[in-house]
């Protein structure tokens, strides 16, 4: 249920300040959670000055420059650097988006620097996303059909392959999921915005056979139907995706088809 | 090395809420919210039917200052309530998902609510003679 407090063991506390090297003029504060699982602590806020005029343009630029120079104990993903693997999403300026693809001119004042939001931290900024990889898991994501393979390819028209438009794109880096308040409330029964936008990738797909078990399989009080169109998902994509769109499809297919 | 219990990561304490957001929770509140005013439109009605004293107390109550707010806040939440449960009929319908759209909307929610809110007790007002 709805618990709007942190437990005990994740208040946040005040951590350590790292000052600007001398000389620096263009100095921008990151103030980035960190949490360490070897220490009895609780997790804190460290405060990085850094010299944007010795640093790349985006938060994910500070923030390696912050683990090169600075401190080596700050833990973060990161892999591709230009919003294809979804890897270094975080919390950044009260917004879920990719480190590496959010300027940092964007950002007034000292940037706040979290991890996903409502999740179990493993390390600073690392979140764990066991829960959500097993409820992509869980809405079967792949081709299913019952017809025999064709000895080709299965074909498409032009007009089917757009259906698909505005969702293979998506890259699963779960900025959407845990932007939304009801997955937070509800997270281990919700599926959430990029699972449902995943299953509904496959739901639209004119070459799979199983629309009417996909559909089953969501109709529920709480896989499907938590979502409230609260419209956070959307708000917050970085692939600029429509996670709500994609559950209305669904909720009107589950009246059409009645 | 021992391991601890992984915290739990920051929610509302730092999620900037956009303002479709806050449209979304002020419907949840005002629903609320209406549940509660209909217990005191109960109230008035039963004060009715008890007789021409209860009356005449239930309506001074609703008539003074804090009554009067609260019937503001009543019929304010009733509006919104109204607007913004059209706005989710045509989402239902799959229209309106679209960011500048969904902003558009909750607009107009905002201001339809506010604009019959308005008309809704200036018509009070003139009919029980409080402005001529």
């Amino acid at each position: 249920m709805a618990e709007f407090t942190l437990p005990k063991n994740s208040r946040v506390e005040k951590g350590k300040t790292f000052k600007a090297p001398d000389g620096a003029t263009n100095v921008r504060t990151f103030q980035v959670y960190r949490w360490d699982p070897d220490s009895a602590n609780n997790p804190r806020i460290d405060s990085y000055e850094v010299d944007l005029d010795a640093c790349g343009p985006m938060v994910l630029d500070a923030l390696i420059k912050i683990k090169n120079e600075v401190d080596s104990t700050l833990t973060f993903r990161r892999s591709c650097r230009e919003g294809v693997c979804g890897s270094c999403a975080m919390n950044v300026d009260g917004t879920n988006t990719l480190s590496c693809t959010k300027p940092i001119e964007d950002i007034k004042g000292a940037a706040n620097v979290y991890p996903l939001p409502h999740l179990p931290v493993v390390k600073d900024l690392v979140p764990d996303l066991s829960i959500p990889y097993a409820q992509y898991a869980a809405i079967e994501p792949w081709l299913k059909t019952e017809n025999p393979a064709p000895t080709g390819e299965r074909l498409q028209s032009p007009e089917e392959r757009k259906q698909l438009d505005g969702l293979w794109e998506c890259i699963l880096c779960f900025c959407c999921t845990t932007s939304c308040p009801s997955y937070w409330w509800n997270g281990e029964r919700f599926l959430g915005p990029a699972v449902l936008l995943q299953s509904y990738r496959w739901i639209a797909d004119s070459r799979d056979e199983h629309t009417g078990e996909r559909l089953d399989a969501l109709e529920d009080p709480f896989r499907l139907y938590r979502c409230h169109t609260i419209m956070n998902c959307t708000d917050t994509c970085p692939k600029s995706l429509n996670p709500a769109k994609a559950i209305g499809e669904i909720k009107k297919l589950m009246v059409e088809r009645k | 090395m021992a391991r601890h219990d992984r915290p739990l990561s920051p929610h509302l304490q730092v999620y900037r809420l956009p303002f479709n957001a806050i449209l979304s929770i002020t419907h949840r509140i005002t629903g609320v919210g209406l549940g509660f005013g209909a217990l005191i439109l109960v109230a008035w009605l039963a004060a009715a039917a008890a007789g021409p004293e209860w009356f005449a107390t239930a309506s001074s109550m609703m008539g003074s200052i804090v009554g009067r707010i609260v019937l503001f806040g009543f019929v304010w939440a009733l509006f919104y309530h109204l607007a913004n449960g059209i706005r989710h009929l045509f989402w239902d319908a799959g229209f309106g998902f679209e960011l500048k759209d969904a902003r558009s909307s909750g607009l107009m929610v905002v201001a339809v609510s506010l604009v019959l809110t308005a008309v809704a007790f200036a018509i009070g007002c003139i009919r029980a003679g409080a402005i001529s």
